[in-house]
């Protein structure tokens, strides 16, 4: 296993899930309850340095049981390494906590996981939809049951009948 | 929102009692909400800001973004990694080609494509004059938000040089799609090689010209130094990335630390800020058009002569349309490409290319199958408008615009 994540799994035993390795990233699955302080580990730990937050993403599963997938992509600048920290969500109880004490730069990523995935942080500041109208009544679009073409107001359109005009 | 009203309803009295104040009229003053955009030829799209006003001074700014957003995201889970080529494009539209270039870096990551090496070095041109042309357009557009209007014409008429050039190498101007996974589509041309050349010679001269405008301009400084200042540990916090990264001296520059293409094998060097304001971003552009150009001499010297300039990887890359009408299995493996893609094998990854504007990245989930099960962009200006209200705080409205200016933001890679 990697050094990073064998030090990851030594201070959390309890939070720490499973890692792997593939193309070279470095992908850690943690619990929920643990996230928030492993990423206070991450960035405060002078060996792990990660003072840098690439990304905030998340993936639906909607087959399994913990539905939401939610992905930290963090950096160190001084030691020029990088981690993928996950975490699972179940459907029903929809609620990580916020990293944005941590780096705040999280605000707007988590943001964006809420308006397109619906998966709620605690202690963020302003848990507001980012992309979509704040009074978007569709749901969630990146959620797997969320069509492509979209659901809701665009069936109610009234289209014009072309061949009745000529 | 009865607070609002109420606290927008304060109204300041002087003490009537004081001997000196007692005859002046009531004094109010009241905070203002100004609402900026989203039609708002400063904004660089569809942008809206909403600002917190006490005078001149910003006390809070909301952003309100989305009004460009499309579902990227979304319909590339609809389609197969080469159908998600074009959509990149429209991603950042004034520099589709870094765009195609990342997405392409990602999904051969995916796949363990290997690039020809002339292929690389021709990406690796490519991408610079793209970067050129980006901060181009960042330093005409940037300058005429500060009212400095004669900088836009000279850096346009020089983008317009390497847009025409563009044209010749893929028959697009700004939509190009000339990368491909894999590779690129098709080769340099002699003339566009002696036309990169002439550009060469000519650009350098051209980049002291526009320095000579804004350097000593009295306003131009006035409206960029120690305007936005933000330090190394917060731009690193806030995570932002490329040019306003490294404006607060901090030497992150993937092209260096995670290198790809043909920039191990170029000799360059990372410019790096120290005051973390608006005239070290701007600084750092400039001297960042000034290693694009020794990058791209030094590819043009060292590029192979001959060679292909597509992987020929049959499972993934596409044949040259010249067997496709051809040669029936090079057919066939078109069709199949097109209509159900390549069987990309189950697992995730996440690949950052350093665009001009900053880390553009990719993180690509697969399930197997010809499609992404999960396509996030990791765009830069999104990621850099989460600093603007920390980074607009206390400075006047007039800021604001150059604020988002110094990101280089444009919407389409912002709403996605």
């Amino acid at each position: 296993m990697h050094s990073l994540a064998e030090a990851i799994q030594a201070r959390f035993p309890d939070g720490f899930l499973n890692a792997q390795e593939w193309r070279g990233d470095l992908a850690v699955t943690v619990k929920r309850e643990a996230l928030h302080e492993i990423g206070r580990f991450l960035k405060d730990d002078p060996s792990m340095a990660c003072d840098y937050i690439v990304h905030v993403s998340s993936v639906d599963w909607p087959d399994e049981e913990e539905r939401f997938e939610v992905v930290y992509e963090i950096y160190s600048i001084r030691h020029r390494h990088r981690i993928r920290v996950k975490t699972r969500v179940p459907e029903h109880d929809c609620y990580v906590d916020s990293l944005t004490d941590i780096w705040p730069g999280a605000d707007f990523m988590e943001r964006e996981v809420f308006d397109m995935m619906g998966i709620r942080f605690n202690n963020h500041p302003d848990m507001r939809r980012i992309l979509m109208p704040d009074d978007f009544p569709e749901g969630y679009p990146l959620r797997k049951d969320f069509p492509l073409q979209g659901k809701g107001w665009r069936d109610t359109f009234d289209f014009l009948n072309e061949g009745a005009a000529s | 929102m009865a607070q609002l009203e109420d606290q927008r309803e304060t109204i300041y009295k002087v003490d009537p009692a004081h001997p000196e104040t007692k005859d002046l009229p009531i004094l109010r003053t009241e905070e203002l909400l100004l609402n900026m955009g989203p039609q708002h030829p400063a904004t660089h799209g569809v942008l809206k800001v909403i600002l917190d006003l006490e005078g001149e001074r910003i006390t809070k700014s909301t952003v309100v973004m989305g009004f460009l957003h499309r579902g990227v995201e979304k319909l590339a889970e609809y389609g197969t990694y080469h159908q998600f080529i074009p959509h990149t494009d429209r991603l950042d539209y004034v520099c589709a080609m870094y765009n195609n270039f990342a997405y392409c870096r990602a999904v051969e990551k995916l796949m363990n494509v290997t690039v020809p090496e002339r292929a690389e070095y021709l990406r690796t041109i490519v991408a610079e004059v793209q970067r050129i042309i980006g901060h181009l357009f960042w330093l005409g557009t940037q300058a005429l938000d500060i009212g400095a209007m004669t900088v836009f014409f000279y850096t346009f008429r020089d983008r317009e040089i390497l847009l025409d050039w563009f044209d010749e190498l893929c028959g697009a101007r700004l939509t190009t799609s000339w990368y491909r996974i894999g590779g690129v589509e098709r080769d340099l041309t002699a003339s566009l090689e002696t036309k990169i050349r002439d550009f060469l010679a000519y650009f350098p001269p051209k980049i002291d010209e526009y320095v000579v405008f804004l350097e000593k301009n009295r306003i131009w400084l006035a409206r960029t130094v120690g305007v936005a200042v933000i330090s190394a540990e917060d731009a690193l916090g806030y995570g932002l990335s490329g040019p306003t990264l490294r404006g607060s001296g901090v030497d992150y520059d993937l092209r260096k630390y995670e290198s790809y293409g043909a920039y191990p094998k170029c000799e360059f060097s990372v410019p790096v800020g120290k005051n973390g304001d608006t005239y070290d971003r701007y600084w750092i552009r400039i001297e960042e058009m000034r290693e694009s150009i020794k990058i791209i001499r030094q590819c043009m010297d060292q590029i192979p002569k001959e060679g292909p300039v597509l992987a020929d990887v049959p499972s993934v890359t596409l044949p040259p349309k010249n067997r496709v009408f051809t040669n029936l299995e090079s057919m066939i493996q078109q069709f199949k490409l097109f209509s159900q893609g390549f069987d990309a094998p189950p697992g995730e990854i996440y690949c950052g290319t350093e665009a001009h504007k900053g880390e553009l990245g990719f993180y690509i989930v697969s399930t197997g199958g010809g499609k992404p099960y999960r396509l996030k962009i990791r765009s830069p200006s999104f990621i850099h408008m989460g600093a603007f209200d920390y980074m607009a705080k206390g400075y006047m409205i007039a800021d604001a615009v150059t604020i988002f200016g110094s990101y280089d933001i444009v919407m389409g890679e912002c709403d996605r």
